[in-house]
């Protein structure tokens, strides 16, 4: 049994529940699932990604440190792929904090650009944040960062864009 | 010992495709290398692992992300000298059409490379090579040999 699972918590897309007791987001409508119970994001559950308790519109996530996620086996340091899924996956986040109503739910990543600062640390945890700094009625402007112990000497840092209410083909297609 | 002396040599060449079986990311991805001749494909093969979203359901895109950044690196091991793995300095994703839960594929083209710094160009495909899923191009420091 994954851990993570425990603690990590499902990104639902009508919205990102926290582990804060005071996010008094309603419960997500089952009546529209098709699994059973809450939508989950089977990648970030495997990677290991746990949201964090964060204010206002910014959507925080850790990664914690795990060897079979390590790139190159002579820095032990975490593959850039895994900054890669953190980033896109804390800046979908970000985008469901948006006030979205439902026909804009539905977010797509358009373009993703992440900037390599300098390279983490071997066993370091990873930490990314992101928000939206702007929005339109169809694209979100996201801006991330990474970091390992200090967040003002980032790992690395990401802007994307992403498109609300996308229209994505049907599950048959 | 350094990951790519560990790499076999066949007609001069690393032997990339054993690559996957000596970085552990690459393993829990499941990433696999495929050469024929001078063509380098890089192959994701479908798992539940790599969903984003599960009502779609659709690729994380993540793991699309780490797949282009993947084959950018194999294309440049196989086409420069390096003494150790080419680190990215920065990559740009974009992301054309949704990942179904089916194998995905990439190729890279090293577009230019100097002694230190390469900018490669990688495209992921899944069905159908001509309607790619995603492209990226990134500039990468090289530590050559």
């Amino acid at each position: 049994m994954n851990p993570a699972k425990n603690r990590a918590l499902a990104l639902h897309e009508d919205g990102v529940r926290l582990e804060s007791p005071l996010v008094n987001e309603p419960p997500p409508d089952d009546s529209t699932d098709e699994g059973p119970g809450l939508v989950e994001t089977p990648h970030a559950l495997a990677v290991g990604m746990v949201f964090l308790e964060s204010d206002g519109d910014e959507a925080i996530l850790r990664v914690p440190y795990r060897k079979d996620l390590v790139g190159d086996p002579d820095t032990g340091v975490l593959h850039g792929g895994v900054i890669t899924a953190a980033l896109d996956h804390v800046c979908g986040a970000a985008c469901k904090k948006l006030d979205l109503p439902p026909e804009q739910s539905q977010i797509a990543t358009l373009d993703l650009r992440i900037d390599y600062m300098r390279s983490a640390v071997a066993g370091r945890d990873l930490t990314v944040a992101a928000r939206c700094t702007r929005q339109t009625r169809t694209i979100a402007f996201m801006r991330g960062v990474a970091w390992d112990d200090d967040r003002n000497d980032p790992v690395a840092t990401c802007t994307g864009t992403f498109m609300l209410g996308s229209t994505l083909p049907p599950k048959d297609a | 010992m350094e990951i790519l002396k560990q790499l076999q040599k066949i007609d001069g060449k690393p032997d990339l495709e054993s690559l996957p079986d000596l970085l552990p990311y690459a393993r829990f991805m499941g990433f696999e290398v495929d050469i024929k001749g001078n063509e380098v494909t890089a192959r994701m093969p479908y798992k539940r692992d790599l969903i984003g979203n599960a009502r779609l359901p659709a690729l994380h895109g993540g793991t699309i992300g780490a797949l282009l950044e993947w084959t950018a690196v194999v294309q440049l091991l196989f086409d420069t000298e390096c003494a150790r793995l080419p680190k990215t300095i920065g990559i740009t994703v974009n992301y054309l059409r949704s990942g179904r839960p089916v194998d995905t594929f990439a190729r890279a083209l090293v577009s230019k490379h100097g002694r230190r710094v390469a900018n490669v160009q990688v495209f992921a495909w899944q069905d159908d090579r001509d309607r790619p899923i995603a492209s990226a191009n990134g500039n990468f420091l090289l530590q050559p040999a």
